[in-house]
C-alpha cells in the first residue's frame, strides 16, 4: 500500500478541468452602457443634444439589437426587417384605437403581433439561407409595406396612423405619465434594460450556443442532431418580437406609425446600423452602431442635407477595409495593447 | 450474427450518372468496417445514403431492427449514427470545446433552454472536455478550431462525431491530407476508440485500412465487388490485380 507521502508525491497532479468562461450576469459594458444612458438627462443638453434624441437612439439600439440576434448571432441576413418594427408600430396604434387605450394590453398586443408576422414568414424562409434567404426576407417585407399603404380603412395608407397617445404607465398603485420625453425615455430605457439582459443570457444559453453553431455550419449542426429549421424559425421569431417592441415604442415616440417605418429604408438602416457597429463580431456591436447612426444623421444633417450619401460612403469605406466595424476595431486595439 | 447496420440493394442516380447500383453491406455490432475503392467509385456517394445526406433511389438503410431510409440527417443522428465528414466540417469560429460541447446529446436536450448560461453547465463541460482529451485535444480545449494544425482538426473531427456518443461510428476518408506521422497517429487513436463502438471507414489509404479492419469491401463502378477480411481480400485475384496487389 502506497504511504501517505508517497500519494502526495508521487502522483501526477491531475490537470486543472477545462472550464469555459462564464457569461455573467451584468458585466462591465453593460454597467457602463446602462450608467451612460441613464445619465443623459444630466448631460445632453450641455453637449447640444436633446432627450428626444436619446430616445430616439435607444428605440434603434433596441431594434438593432434585437435584428442581430438573427445577422450576428444565427448568420442571417434580413434585409426586410423594418417590417417588424412596422408591424409592432401599427399594432400599438391600432390596439390602442380599436381595443383599448392600456400601455400594458397594446405594447403586448405589438410584440404578439409582429412575433406573429415574423412566425409566418420565417416558416417560409427557414429552409434557406445566405442570398435566397436574403431575397425572400426583402420580398416579405415589401409585402407588409405595400399593405400599409394601401389598406387605408385600417392604416390611414400614406399618413398612417395620427394622434397616437403616449399612454400612461400604469402599476395599479400609481400611474406614471409618459407624456414627456424624458418620461417615455426611462420607460424605453427599462425595456432596454431587460431586452439587453435577456439577449445576453440567450445568446450564452444552450439555445445560443447551438445557434451560433447553426451559423457556422448549418450541415454539421444538422449532423450531429440539431433540429436546425426550428433554430433558425425561433431566432427569426425572437428578433421579430423585439423589432415590434421596438416599433411601438417608436409609435409612442413620434404618437403615430406610418408606412415609413417599414419601408426598405428603414430595413436598411439597420443593417448598416449593425454592421458599421461590429454586431458580426461583438455582441455591443448593434448598441454602437445605432448610436453612432443616429449621432451622424444629426451632426451630419445640421451641415447638409445629404448627410445619408457621407454616411453611405463611410459604410462603404468601413465594410471594405473594417469588416468588424467599430466594435472589431476595439477588439484589435485591446489585442494589440496587450 | 445479426447486423447491426444493413443497407439493401441501394441504388442512387445523379441525371444519367448511375453512382450506386445495388449495393449489399451489413455491418456486424463491434466490429470495423472498412469500405474501399478507386477515386470515383461511389464511396462517399454510399456514405452520404447510409447517413441521410442523399435519400437513396432504390434500397432500404436498416439501422438496429428499424428501417431508416430517408430519415433526415438529424433524426439520424439521434437514433445514434455519427459520421465525420472528408472535407472539414467544424464550426471553424468557436473554441475546440465548444465544437464538442454543442454536438453533445446533454446540450442538445437543453437546446430550448434560454436562460442559463451553458459555461455553468459544468457536467457537460467536463464530458466534452472529457472526449477532446479522448482524441488527445484536451490541451487545445480552448483554442478556436480554426487556429489548429491539420491533424488536430482531423482529431476534433473524430471528437465531435464522438461527442454524440454513437452506437455506430462513420468515418470518411479520415486520413485524407494526413503525413505518414499523422495517418499513424490517427491509426492508434481509432484502435483507442473502437473497444466500444462499431466503426465504418471509407478510405483508398490501403495501408491504413488493412492493419486496421475486420472485414473490408471493395466497391468499384457503384457496386460491391468483393468483400472479406484483409487476408482473404490480399488472396482476391482482382485485388491482386489492381493496385491492392502491392500490399501483398
Amino acid at each position: 500500500m502506497a504511504s501517505a507521502a508517497e500519494e502526495l508525491f508521487v502522483r501526477a497532479p491531475a490537470p486543472p478541468p477545462v472550464r469555459l468562461a462564464p457569461a455573467g450576469l451584468l458585466t462591465w459594458p453593460m454597467a457602463a452602457t446602462f450608467v451612460l444612458l441613464a445619465s443623459t438627462p444630466l448631460w445632453l443638453g450641455a453637449i447640444g443634444l436633446y432627450q428626444y434624441l436619446a430616445l430616439e437612439i435607444l428605440i434603434w439600439m433596441l431594434f438593432a439589437l434585437g435584428y442581430n440576434l438573427l445577422l450576428g448571432h444565427a448568420g442571417l441576413p434580413s434585409f426586410g426587417h423594418g417590417a417588424y418594427f412596422g408591424v409592432g408600430a401599427y399594432g400599438f396604434g391600432l390596439a390602442q384605437k380599436y381595443v383599448a387605450a392600456n400601455l400594458w394590453l397594446d405594447l403586448g398586443l405589438a410584440v404578439l403581433a409582429a412575433a406573429l408576422a415574423g412566425a409566418i414568414v420565417a416558416a417560409f424562409i427557414s429552409h434557406r439561407r445566405g442570398i435566397y434567404y436574403a431575397l425572400l426576407t426583402i420580398a416579405f417585407g415589401q409585402v407588409f409595406w405595400f399593405v400599409a399603404i394601401k389598406w387605408h380603412s385600417v392604416t390611414g395608407g400614406e399618413d398612417g396612423l395620427l394622434n397616437l397617445k403616449r399612454l400612461p404607465a400604469d402599476f395599479g398603485f400609481a400611474s406614471v405619465s409618459l407624456a414627456s420625453n424624458e418620461a417615455l425615455f426611462y420607460f424605453a430605457f427599462a425595456a432596454f434594460v431587460l431586452v439587453v439582459i435577456g439577449l445576453w443570457r440567450l445568446v450564452h444559453s444552450p439555445f445560443g450556443r447551438i445557434l451560433h453553431a447553426v451559423k457556422q455550419n448549418e450541415m454539421r449542426a444538422a449532423f450531429v442532431g440539431h433540429n436546425v429549421w426550428l433554430y433558425k424559425w425561433l431566432a427569426f421569431v425572437i428578433s421579430a418580437a423585439i423589432a415590434g417592441l421596438a416599433g411601438a415604442l417608436f409609435a409612442m415616440a413620434q404618437q403615430s406609425a406610418y408606412p415609413n417605418v417599414m419601408s426598405l429604408h428603414s430595413s436598411g438602416f439597420v443593417v448598416m446600423m449593425v454592421l458599421i457597429g461590429g454586431g458580426l463580431v461583438s455582441f455591443w456591436g448593434p448598441v454602437i452602431g445605432a448610436a453612432f447612426f443616429i449621432l451622424a444623421r444629426v451632426l451630419l444633417g445640421a451641415y447638409t442635407e445629404t448627410w445619408l450619401l457621407w454616411y453611405g460612403l463611410a459604410f462603404m469605406a468601413m465594410v471594405l477595409f473594417r469588416p468588424e466595424g467599430i466594435a472589431g476595431i476595439w477588439q484589435s486595439v485591446v489585442a494589440r495593447r496587450r | 450474427m445479426t447486423p447491426l447496420f444493413e443497407a439493401r440493394r441501394l441504388s442512387k442516380r445523379f441525371g444519367d450518372a448511375v453512382v450506386l447500383e445495388d449495393v449489399n453491406l451489413a455491418f456486424a455490432p463491434g466490429r470495423l468496417a472498412g469500405i474501399m475503392g478507386p477515386n470515383g467509385a461511389g464511396k462517399t456517394t454510399c456514405f452520404n445514403c447510409l447517413t441521410g445526406r442523399y435519400r437513396p433511389d432504390r434500397g432500404e438503410v436498416w439501422f438496429a431492427g428499424e428501417n431508416i431510409t430517408g430519415l433526415a440527417p438529424r433524426e439520424i443522428a439521434r437514433r445514434g449514427i455519427a459520421r465525420s465528414f472528408q472535407i472539414m466540417n467544424l464550426f471553424d469560429e468557436t473554441s475546440a470545446l465548444e465544437n464538442v460541447l454543442v454536438a453533445l446529446p446533454g446540450l442538445r436536450a437543453r437546446g430550448f433552454d434560454f436562460a442559463t448560461d451553458a459555461a455553468r453547465s459544468t457536467a457537460l463541460v467536463d464530458e466534452a472536455a472529457a472526449v477532446l482529451a479522448r482524441v488527445g485535444l484536451r490541451g487545445k480545449a480552448l483554442a478556436r478550431a480554426k487556429s489548429l494544425s491539420y491533424g488536430e482538426r482531423r482529431a476534433l473531427e473524430i471528437a465531435v462525431a464522438l461527442a454524440a456518443k454513437p452506437r455506430l461510428l462513420f468515418l470518411d476518408e479520415p486520413t485524407a491530407g494526413l503525413g505518414a506521422e499523422g495517418t499513424a497517429r490517427l491509426a492508434d487513436l481509432v484502435r483507442e476508440i473502437r473497444r466500444d463502438l462499431t466503426i465504418v471507414i471509407i478510405e483508398h489509404d490501403m495501408r491504413f485500412l488493412f492493419g486496421l479492419a475486420d472485414e473490408i469491401s471493395v466497391i468499384h463502378w457503384g457496386q460491391v465487388i468483393a468483400r472479406g477480411t484483409p487476408d482473404e481480400l490480399r488472396a482476391n485475384p482482382w485485388v491482386q490485380r489492381s493496385n491492392l496487389g502491392e500490399l501483398g
